[in-house]
């Protein structure tokens, strides 16, 4: 039988005295099918600044928050060309022209080998392919990191001790006071009747 | 549940089977655990007390560490001379090194990419560490070829940047696709080690006592906090590297290869060498990966994660491998009768006969004959019997490319110039030195990062598992829906 605790405070000694503005209210759940359930009920309630906090991904929790497709591959793909380019540019430049009248740093260097022709794509595609993923890869990441506004910097909710569960064994549904729909009673009320096993306030 | 229960199947008879739910999967984690206990298991050995062998372990390898700091100061100081590299045989030890370190390092990539496309989900216990492993001997071999182009501090000559000289390395060469190739495999491993460890980081930052374990955790998980929107960008991107890492490592000792089949030298010059070398680099990697996580499971508490399951199946694959190396051990030497090319021929009968027969032969029992014992259940249930076969294939992988590189440079085409080579103790102590720097770094990998990808672990848990129907998919909105709610913005 899911217990409800009274919302409570966050652990601050000083924040319900000062009267503080509530950040986010927490639902706590002990397991991934009723997490899924209630991400989908507060989908449905057209709430949009919320989130649900997990130690794992969770299978179709994107179906069940209703949030659309990652433009990642597409920026994985455009890193790659740019490095396929930058590829053919380096091996290029180095080994099979020679630019008159450019400074001595800069100018590239025809390399005559055996009378082999000065540019051969079998022969510098070794370097090209290495470019062309390096690029992808390194893309990638960044825009992983970048997309999620990672290394964030500060977070009201880790002063939750209940918050830091989420990367352990808790499912956490977080709903932000920043959201229209945000009302301190109705949502409270909204997130217990989904029946999680904890309800806390968080303030700022 | 036995973890065993799906290799028995073969052997359990008829009447039995009505017992055996296909539908139920073999358990990946044994123990009766849940993600509180496993999240304890994994982060206790970073935050809590570290276990006695750890220390044990750790003297070992300083003492190689600093055999290595010796050798390689010694180095520096009077030049390569030291080597036992000579004028037929000027290829010795450090790139048979170099070679054998890179090939270890494709077993991490392996388990953590390819078998991530393959939907292998019992990777997971062993897929941290084995990345690990990669990026460590990545960086053991990268030491070789710096050390042997003599004045390692200009090493940097390598790369092509704007200089005085009007200088540029030449693309067509093996040594610079080898450059870019190993750079860009270092690089990328380490990106998606770095990324797939974030949230366990996480898990640390947040299940640290001490301040100082809280900030360099808490900075090095980016302030990761479990969000499922930062979630489903991260599983993406990790498919996206794995799928780029999976050409990556087939390519890279592809190039590596082509050290040896670019050049003239019979017993090098052969087409076989891309997946020869890339199916050897799995071969000895993966017995790399049973030498390191049959001591970790039991050092460090890990037998309920690293099950005989995963074992048996690293076991599969090393006698797969193993498999596909002896088959291309005969095709050369079928490919050297067939060419009715004298001097290729010669090779072949002087890598058994000649001089250094016993790297030959050692090379051949350690290689062909040592893995067949895995056909038998009677090894493969056995976990120390693994091990020792795994002692004997790291051995015969080294052997692979003494032989490769030192029989075929020796004796060439003309016999006025043959020569012998004879290891020097700075050789040797190199060899040596760079298992001291590889199980160093493992052993601090061990110590203060997430051995086991907690993460992913925890997917394969039973307690992870949901199905479809709980949850509904057809989302109608409302007319008084935001806008940016009823079809997902093109960009997020």
């Amino acid at each position: 039988m899911p217990t409800v605790t009274a919302i409570s405070a966050d652990q601050s000694p000083t924040a319900a005295a000062a009267g503080a503005r509530p950040y986010a209210i927490i639902a706590e759940f002990g397991s991934v099918s009723e997490a899924l359930k209630a991400a989908a009920q507060v989908r449905d309630a057209d709430y949009l600044t919320w989130d649900v906090h997990s130690p794992i991904p969770i299978h179709h929790i994107n179906h069940a928050m209703g949030l659309p497709p990652t433009i990642i591959p597409w920026i994985t793909l455009g890193h790659g060309l740019a490095g396929m380019a930058f590829g053919l540019l380096l091996t290029w430049w180095i080994n099979a022209i020679t630019v008159p009248g450019l400074s001595p740093s800069v100018q590239g260097y025809e390399f005559l080998i055996s009378g082999k022709p000065l540019f051969s794509l079998p022969a510098n595609i070794p370097i090209i392919f290495e470019t062309t993923v390096l690029f992808a890869a390194v893309g990638t990441l960044l825009a992983m990191l970048g997309l999620n506004k990672l290394p964030t910097l500060y977070n009201p909710l880790a002063r939750s001790r209940r918050f830091l569960r989420a990367t352990a064994d808790r499912y956490l549904i977080v709903i932000e006071a920043e959201d229209k729909k945000f009302d301190l009673e109705e949502t409270t009320a909204f997130l217990r009747s989904l029946n999680p096993t904890a309800v806390e306030l968080v303030t700022e | 549940m036995s973890s065993i229960r799906l290799s028995q199947t073969a052997e359990r008879p008829q009447r039995e089977l009505q017992a055996y739910d296909p539908r139920e999967l073999t358990p990946l984690v044994l123990g009766g655990h849940d993600f509180t206990s496993i999240t304890d298991l994994v982060t206790d050995l970073a935050l809590r007390k570290t276990p006695r062998m750890w220390y044990v372990a750790m003297a070992g390898a300083l003492s190689l560490l600093s055999l290595l700091l010796v050798t390689v100061a010694y180095l520096l100081t009077a030049g390569v001379g030291v080597w036992g590299n000579n004028n037929a045989v000027s290829w010795g030890f450090p790139i048979v090194n170099f070679v054998f370190w890179v090939g270890i390092g494709h077993a991490g990539t392996l388990i953590s990419a390819i078998l991530f496309l393959l939907r292998q989900r019992w990777r997971t216990g062993i897929n941290r560490f084995a990345e690990a492993m990669t990026i460590f001997a990545v960086c053991c071999a990268g030491i070789f070829p710096g050390l042997h182009v003599g004045r390692i501090w200009l090493a940097y000559w390598l790369a092509p940047y704007p200089n005085e000289l009007a200088m540029w390395p030449q693309a067509r060469s093996p040594l610079l696709w080898d450059v870019f190739a190993v750079g860009t495999y270092a690089a990328v491993s380490l990106m998606f080690w770095y990324m797939g460890m974030i949230p366990d980081l996480a898990t640390l930052r947040d299940r640290a006592r001490g301040r100082l374990a809280q900030m360099v955790y808490g900075i090095l998980s980016l302030g990761w906090n479990g969000s499922s929107r930062h979630w489903v960008r991260f599983e993406r991107a990790y498919l996206l590297l794995a799928a780029l890492a999976t050409p990556l490592v087939l390519s890279v000792h592809s190039v590596v290869s082509f050290d040896f089949a670019t050049a003239q030298l019979p017993g090098w010059h052969t087409t076989i060498f891309p997946p020869y070398f890339v199916a050897g680099a799995v071969f000895g990697g993966f017995a790399m990966v049973l030498t390191l996580s049959i001591p970790a499971r039991e050092w460090f508490g890990l037998r309920d994660l690293i099950t005989p399951l995963h074992i048996e199946n690293m076991a599969k694959v090393l006698l797969g491998t193993g498999l596909i190396v002896a088959y291309a051990y005969s095709v050369e030497f079928f490919t050297a009768w067939y060419s009715q090319q004298h001097y290729e021929q010669f090779v072949f009968l002087n890598r058994p006969l000649g001089p250094y027969w016993w790297a030959f032969w050692t090379m051949v029992c350690c290689n062909v004959i040592a893995p067949q014992s895995l056909w038998f259940p009677w090894i493969r249930k056995r976990v120390w019997a693994i091990f020792v076969v795994a002692i004997f294939v790291n051995i015969g992988m080294w052997f692979e490319r003494f032989v490769i590189v030192v029989t075929s440079l020796s004796q060439d085409f003309l016999p006025g110039s043959w020569a012998m080579f004879t290891p020097t103790w700075v050789d040797l102590g190199m060899l040596a030195g760079s298992f001291g720097l590889f199980f160093t770094l493992f052993l601090l990998f061990c110590r203060f990062l997430p051995m086991v990808a907690i993460a992913e672990v925890k997917t394969v848990m039973p307690q992870a598992q949901t199905t479809r129907h709980q949850i509904k998919f057809d989302y109608q909105p409302s007319s008084d829906t935001p806008r940016e709610l009823r079809r997902g913005s093109w960009f997020t």
